[in-house]
């Protein structure tokens, strides 16, 4: 996994709230066996007029012109601002790989769905949860100015608006370890063999009936 | 020792690790699997030269783009017309194989919905940790299970460890006192407590759901409720386990059996809240309030009784919630109608994890039974959970009320739920749904969802728009 330290880039502001994964990435989409390639259909229904087929080129393709991700001063922004509860609806991680292959390491918005949180930090994208007021800040500011940038810094848990402004921010400190060393949670995991083993034997004297292999 | 929920139980039953930080290992006992976010997890697992960790924990079943007309279905994953969708049976197939998983391919009668299977089989057994890359994993809580919808990373971990990394959530307790009305069902019950607490009115809980209302559902009907915890906003939906629970487990393929059957009942009778349990929240409905409930917009939340206004976006204080119902009712094209009942409908779907099993099948039976599907209607289909839930429904004969009122019957499989497979809404079509997401373009590009009970479904399907089903039943 691409560890995540410090980041500086340009923010797109998307202002709509309860953003769910149909939307990040609509269905049809879901049928590729492959992690990455989702890209170029991030909000598919969103940016195009038309409805996107997998395998379909969107070379071409009518872009609905005011959608933020199609305005040329947005082009190559890698800091997405949202509003609350982004990431609502189905558990697909296809909307964080989706995100992360278009070129977003973090998302700013008041608020996030679980599951989707949860799946960001899979994937080395960075979820911030900022105050309603101060994302409102970072819409504010990031619209007022063309190539306005923002810095977050992992490290020290902060988020700087281009004005200067420093929002900090939570984060779960298991999960900041991990992203700023690029660790992957199955190797860590498995650095507990003995304790699952241990656990599995208490286990399967209290409750045989749990591990009897299936007959087919 | 200090009074447990039930929440609290599971979890410290299956804790294998807690960590400083307050994440903890949780263990797995079932991983249900299918074809949609299983590949790239068994592509991660080859990729590091991983194996999985215990394959008799594993059960696998294709559901969510398998075709569900009996042309295609006939021969089997070869009949799969679109190439993308074969593409992912075909792979799902293979991996098991590779890994030695069960499966119940296409082929196989025990076929069908992740989420109707793992009960139908035994698999899903009281006490149990359960997951699945499937947010609807929350259905499995009806037995008195921790079930968790989980990312495909997660699908990989679980795989590879057993495990999953987990923090705990707050305990929510929803209690339904009181006897449910007439033709209210489950789905009507669970729509209700949607539009009460949002979308996010359950986010960071485990929601237990209790109370006379609860208890007196049937399994299916339970979990139909936990089904949708998740459009509550809870990852976990739980109900504890009575003799209910345990009469609908004993003697199914997978659950234990002789002297580990005992065993286990006596174990699971621990499996509720223990009567001074705390809980960080507690949101009591009557549930003689309850009406059969209709959604409106692309929220679960935007539900209304059928004999209820559509709610305005001007009446609305909320800039947000503003907002949102005015794009709302620009996508479901509501301009001009003041109630449901003014809204022409093209589709109906009986069908979904939510209500798929043979007691939805019944009762939108008994409604549609020597009537006829409205005439102005486009389609209406009736898709079973499984190819068990099919088969017990031609026992009874269902197919043929179905049939003869003019609804199709299909082959199992998630279906117009989510449109991936050839089952999907035209742009601007309205449909009656049993399924349980109303997003914009769940059902097809531009469709319009309304979700309901399968007795309001058969309903609308007779009446080719939304009409209270005590209405319809009286003539
Ligand atoms: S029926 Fe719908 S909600 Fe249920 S598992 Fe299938 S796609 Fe998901």
């Amino acid at each position: 996994m691409r560890p995540f330290t410090k980041h500086t880039g340009l923010a797109a502001p998307l202002d709509l709230a309860n953003v769910d994964t149909d939307m990040i990435i609509p269905k049809q989409f879901l049928k590729s066996i492959k992690r990455t390639g989702f890209g170029k259909n991030l909000f598919d229904e969103l940016r195009y007029q038309d409805e996107g087929q997998p395998d379909q080129p969107c070379e071409g393709r009518p872009l609905r012109e005011e959608f933020v991700l199609n305005q040329p001063r947005y082009a190559g922004s890698s800091v997405l601002l949202a509003r609350q509860n982004f990431g609502c609806g189905s558990s697909r991680e296809h909307a964080p790989w989706a995100l992360d292959d278009y070129g977003f390491r973090s998302v700013i918005a008041p608020s996030f769905a679980d599951i989707f949180y949860n799946n960001c930090f899979k994937n080395g994208l960075l979820p911030i949860v900022l105050e309603s007021e101060e994302v409102d800040q970072l819409f504010a500011e990031v619209s007022a100015k063309k190539g306005a940038q923002i810095v977050i810094d992992l490290e020290a848990q902060t988020v700087t608006s281009p004005s200067g402004t420093e929002f900090s921010f939570l984060v779960d400190n298991f999960r900041k370890h991990c992203l700023l060393n690029g660790l992957d949670d199955i190797g860590l995991t498995l650095q507990q063999e003995d304790s699952i083993r241990r656990y599995e034997e208490k286990r399967m004297n209290e409750a045989p009936w749990l591990f009897l292999s299936r007959e087919h | 020792m200090s009074a447990k929920t039930l929440y609290d139980k599971l979890w410290d039953s299956h804790l294998v690790q807690q960590r400083d930080d307050g994440s903890a290992l949780i263990y797995i006992d079932l991983q249900l699997l299918h074809e949609v976010t299983s590949p790239q997890a068994f592509e991660g697992l080859r990729m590091a030269g991983r194996k999985p960790w215990r394959i008799s924990s594993s059960l696998a079943t294709p559901d969510h783009n398998v075709p569900t007309t009996k042309k295609e279905r006939i021969s089997g994953v070869e009949g799969i017309e679109d190439p993308v969708s074969k593409i992912q049976v075909t792979t799902l197939d293979d991996n098991c194989n590779e890994f030695g998983i069960t499966e119940f391919n296409m082929k196989d009668i025990r076929q069908g919905i992740v989420h109707v299977v793992g009960p139908e089989q035994g698999a899903t057994l009281p006490g149990m940790t359960v997951v699945c890359g499937d947010s609807h994993t929350s259905t499995h809580g009806a037995f008195g299970a921790l079930a968790h919808g989980i990312g495909t990373s997660e699908v990989e971990h679980v795989l590879a460890t057993q495990c999953l990394v987990q923090k705990k959530s707050r305990n929510m307790l929803v209690r339904v006192d009181g006897e449910l009305s007439p033709w209210v069902s489950a789905k009507d019950v669970v729509l209700a407590i949607i539009g009460a607490i949002g979308t996010a009115g359950g986010t960071g809980y485990a929601i237990e759901f209790g109370g006379t209302g609860i208890q007196s559902l049937s399994m299916e009907g339970r979990m139909t409720v936990c089904n949708m915890a998740i459009e509550a906003g809870a990852r976990v939906g739980l109900i504890a386990v009575d003799d209910t629970t345990i009469e609908y487990v004993k003697g199914r393929p997978y659950a234990p059996k002789g002297e580990h059957w005992d065993m286990a009942v006596e174990a699971w009778k621990d499996l509720v809240s223990d009567k001074d349990a705390q809980f960080d929240e507690v949101v009591v409905i009557k549930a003689e309030d309850i009406k059969p409930q209709v959604t409106w917009g692309t929220s679960p939340e935007m539900v209304i009784a059928i004999d209820e206004a559509i709610p305005r976006a001007e009446d609305q204080t909320d800039p947000v919630k503003k907002e949102g119902y005015a794009r709302a009712w620009k996508y479901m094209g509501l301009e001009g109608k003041t109630t449901l009942a003014d809204v022409t409908l093209d589709r109906v779907f009986i069908g979904s994890c939510t209500n798929s099993r043979i007691e939805d099948l019944r009762i939108a039976a008994d409604v549609v039974k020597g009537r006829k599907v409205a005439s102005s209607l486009k389609q209406a289909i009736v898709v079973p959970g499984s190819g068990l839930v099919k088969a017990q429904a031609e026992k009874e004969g269902l197919h043929h009320i179905f049939e003869e009122a003019g609804l199709e019957w299909r082959e199992p499989g998630c279906s117009m739920c989510l449109a991936m497979n050839a089952d999907k809404l035209g742009a601007g079509e309205h449909c009656a749904s049993t399924s349980n997401r109303n997003f914009e373009g769940r059902q097809g590009f531009g469709g319009r969802t309304h979700l309901v009970s399968p007795a309001m479904a058969a309903a609308a399907a007779i009446a080719g728009h939304f009409i209270d089903v005590n209405e319809l039943v009286k003539h």
